[in-house]
């Protein structure tokens, strides 16, 4: 268990997001433009859905082979003179860096973006002993000045507009009236970090892959930071979930081919950077100290569990953008680390079934996530699984359980069926006009508030059947 | 649903054509559009088939086992197959009904006494329109709604069955009608089955984006496979009193 529990009702953190303009126009302006673009990305690009099935199996042979790969990668890693450090929870995890900052004197860490810190709740974490973290990856950046979280996997300041953020500069970094010009306020950015890579003795990264058979860690920015981090401080600390190791180097030329493109469209990413430990002799640049945390936190459980395919996961984030949910509520209505229909999966897998017990039900099942995911993952499938749970480990409130076992009982008896239609004509009567029903009381209204309801039919298909 | 990639015409007309076929009404059919259900006989009478209503139909199970209950959905199953044993083709008006019985009955069954017999119904079992375009291989037919018309992706047949070719086919082939693309017409509705209802107001607004698109596209009609989205979007339409229409694709064929 590593997150509090959010006990603001998830309808409620919904319907405030709806409730939001910008945000709805933030969102509608950067998922369209996402999904456009990985459109055109794999248009262009045949041998793409070919690739997404090789990605799959590699992900799925090496969780079957997992702990052989994680034993190889560490032995690579130690072998290049790195460290490894192996974190069960969350709260491991942060004792392990916060362990290395205070034995290496650190006091100001610089972050590339990573969602494993996030995870593990990082930066409150390095703050409180006295250690300065600065988010360098600008979306992360925004949200940090903003005291916010990601509301988006690799688009953490999503929900913002422009314009939001030029406030949001000229308060914070005391330089007021900035334009809302994405081209200046990342100028901006730019200047204010720089100085902080020069300042930090700590590199926080997390890692999109780890390939086992050399040790070499791999990340994947479009702004470079990511190489700032891994090469100015003296210190590197990757944090890393365990089931982000792979193979081989073909397997990474696998997974660059299709990661970008379903991210953000993009055919590679700007940088791709390949750490391999700390500096050796004779190199003029990298770190004195490299440190890899591989992190479990409800991961390893899963690979016999129902949640075993998001196991797969790339952090591509483009099950978000296609997801009708999200597109509408964004990222923070979702409560933790992890939003979107993914998320709602590593959710559970990170806090529990009980976690989600209301998020389980924020999808519509419509499918799209799984048609965008890289690696195919069947997210709806696994929805559908953790609702299953919450039945059979009676997590589901008990009213809804009775509704829909006394829903079950009825469609096992066509008489009580058709007694059911004839209840509902009878008890539909009073709020009928032109055979629409506008409104309806009790859990009924949930529908009728916003939509019209038809009428149960004055004579049902069955019954009409033999005049046909 | 499946995240395999859609692959359209998976299935063949060639076999010959069924002379006979039993229809599985629905139960959102069956209660509140039974007109659709009608159109349906009408349609395939014409075309030589006979058309059969086994008795006694209720609902595919799917609302129990999207939402988790398996068992309960699994001895519904049990008892839909029970019903279309006999049948050489059964016909389904909504695209996830018929994904519920292809899909998801012969793993609810599998190892029980009608595993068999739900892999029989999943592979003799036809959304409508890929029953007229895929079995029967009819695509002529004529139309009295008055278009422009625009087709809506339900999501169980789109990406569930990997079916978006067969009902556009149709329309296109309608003599004297005018189709315009709906934009975003991949994208759902906001229905869900009870998700609809467990959190109403990101369902109205998912519909409001459907419902602005089918606005922009300039269609006076819309046209769509599944009872589920037709309810969603109809009961949109009528609470706005807007002049479009929702019709089922059934509504449409003349």
């Amino acid at each position: 268990m590593t997150e509090p529990i959010v006990t603001t009702p998830l309808r409620e953190r919904a319907t405030n997001a709806l409730g939001d303009r910008l945000l709805h126009e933030a969102l509608d302006i950067a998922t369209t433009r996402f999904i456009t673009l990985r459109r055109e990305a794999f248009d262009d690009f045949p041998e793409g859905e070919q690739l997404r099935d090789r990605a799959r199996a590699i992900k799925e042979a090496t969780l079957q082979r997992l702990d052989t790969y994680l034993e190889m990668l560490v032995a690579n890693v130690e072998r290049l003179g790195g460290h490894v450090h192996f974190a069960a929870t969350a709260e491991e995890a942060r004792d392990i860096v916060l362990g290395i900052a205070r034995r290496t004197g650190a006091r100001m860490a610089v972050k590339s973006k990573s969602m494993a810190t996030e995870e593990i709740h990082l930066n409150d974490a390095l703050q409180a002993i006295g250690v300065t973290p600065v988010e360098t990856d600008l979306g992360e950046y925004i949200i940090q000045l903003a005291h916010e979280r990601p509301s988006h996997i690799i688009a953490p300041a999503i929900h913002k507009t422009k314009g939001q953020v030029a406030e949001l500069f000229s308060r914070e970094l005391g330089r007021p009236g900035l334009p809302a010009d994405p081209e200046v306020l990342t100028k901006i950015a730019r200047e204010e970090l720089r100085e902080k890579f020069l300042q930090a003795d700590l590199g926080m990264t997390g890692a999109n892959f780890a390939v086992a058979d050399s040790g070499t860690g791999v990340l994947v920015t479009n702004e470079g930071n990511g190489r700032m981090a891994t090469s100015l401080p003296r210190v590197h600390v990757a944090v890393m979930g365990v089931e982000k190791v792979i193979p081989s180097m073909t397997d990474l030329a696998v997974f660059l081919a299709i990661l970008a493109k379903s991210a953000t469209g993009q055919k590679l990413s700007v940088y791709t950077t390949l750490v391999q430990g700390p500096r050796r002799p004779g190199e003029l640049e990298g770190p004195d100290e490299f440190h890899l945390v591989l992190l479990d936190n409800g991961r390893i459980a899963q690979i016999g569990g129902t949640l075993r395919e998001s196991l797969y996961c790339l952090r591509c984030g483009a099950c978000l953008n296609v997801c009708p949910v999200y597109r509408q509520i964004g990222g923070h209505a979702y409560g933790y680390t992890y939003p979107g229909p993914i998320g709602i999966l590593l959710t559970a897998m990170i806090n529990g079934p009980g976690s989600v017990k209301d998020l389980a039900h924020a999808s519509s099942l419509c499918g799209a996530c799984a048609e965008a995911c890289p690696v195919r993952i069947d997210i709806p499938r696994m929805l559908i699984e953790l609702r299953r749970e919450m039945d059979a480990r009676r997590i589901a409130p008990w009213t809804e359980r009775v509704v829909f076992k006394t829903f079950a009982r009825i469609l096992r008896s066509p008489w009580l069926y058709r007694v059911g239609a004839r209840i509902g004509r009878i008890a539909q009567r009073p709020f009928v006009r032109d055979g629409r029903i506008r409104a309806l009381p009790f859990f009924f209204g949930h529908w009728t508030r916003t939509r019209d309801l038809p009428a149960v039919s004055a004579r049902t298909f069955q019954e009409r059947w033999r005049d046909l | 649903m499946t995240g395999e990639h859609a692959r359209p015409g998976a299935a063949s007309a060639s076999t010959a054509a069924p002379r006979r076929a039993a229809l599985m009404i629905t139960c959102l059919a069956d209660m509140f559009y039974p007109e659709v259900g009608e159109r349906i006989v009408r349609l395939l009478r014409r075309l030589g088939v006979e058309v059969t209503l086994p008795p006694g139909q209720t609902c595919c199970g799917l609302p129990l086992f999207n939402s988790g209950y398996h068992d309960e959905a699994a001895a519904v199953a049990q008892r839909t197959v029970a019903l279309f044993r006999e049948d050489e083709a059964v016909i389904v008006p909504s695209g996830s009904c018929a994904w519920m019985v292809k899909h998801e009955y012969p793993g609810l069954l599998r190892g029980s006494a009608d595993a068999a017999a739900a892999e029989r119904l999943a592979e003799r079992t036809w959304e409508f329109s890929q029953f007229l375009v895929r079995r029967l291989g009819h695509t002529a037919f004529e139309t009295d709604v008055q278009g422009p018309l625009a087709y809506h992706d339900s999501c169980h047949l789109l990406r569930g069955l990997h079916e978006g070719i067969a009902p556009r086919t149709l329309l296109s082939h309608l003599a004297g009608a005018q189709v315009v693309p709906l934009p975003g017409s991949d994208e759902c509705c906001g229905f869900g089955g009870s998700f609809s209802v467990r959190l109403p107001e990101v369902s109205t607004s998912i519909l409001d984006r459907k419902l602005a698109n089918l606005e922009a596209s300039g269609a006076r009609c819309l046209v769509a496979c599944d009872a589920g989205c037709l309810m969603q979007i109809r009961g949109g339409l009528a609470r706005r009193n807007s002049p479009l229409r929702a019709l089922h694709l059934a509504e449409v064929l003349k």
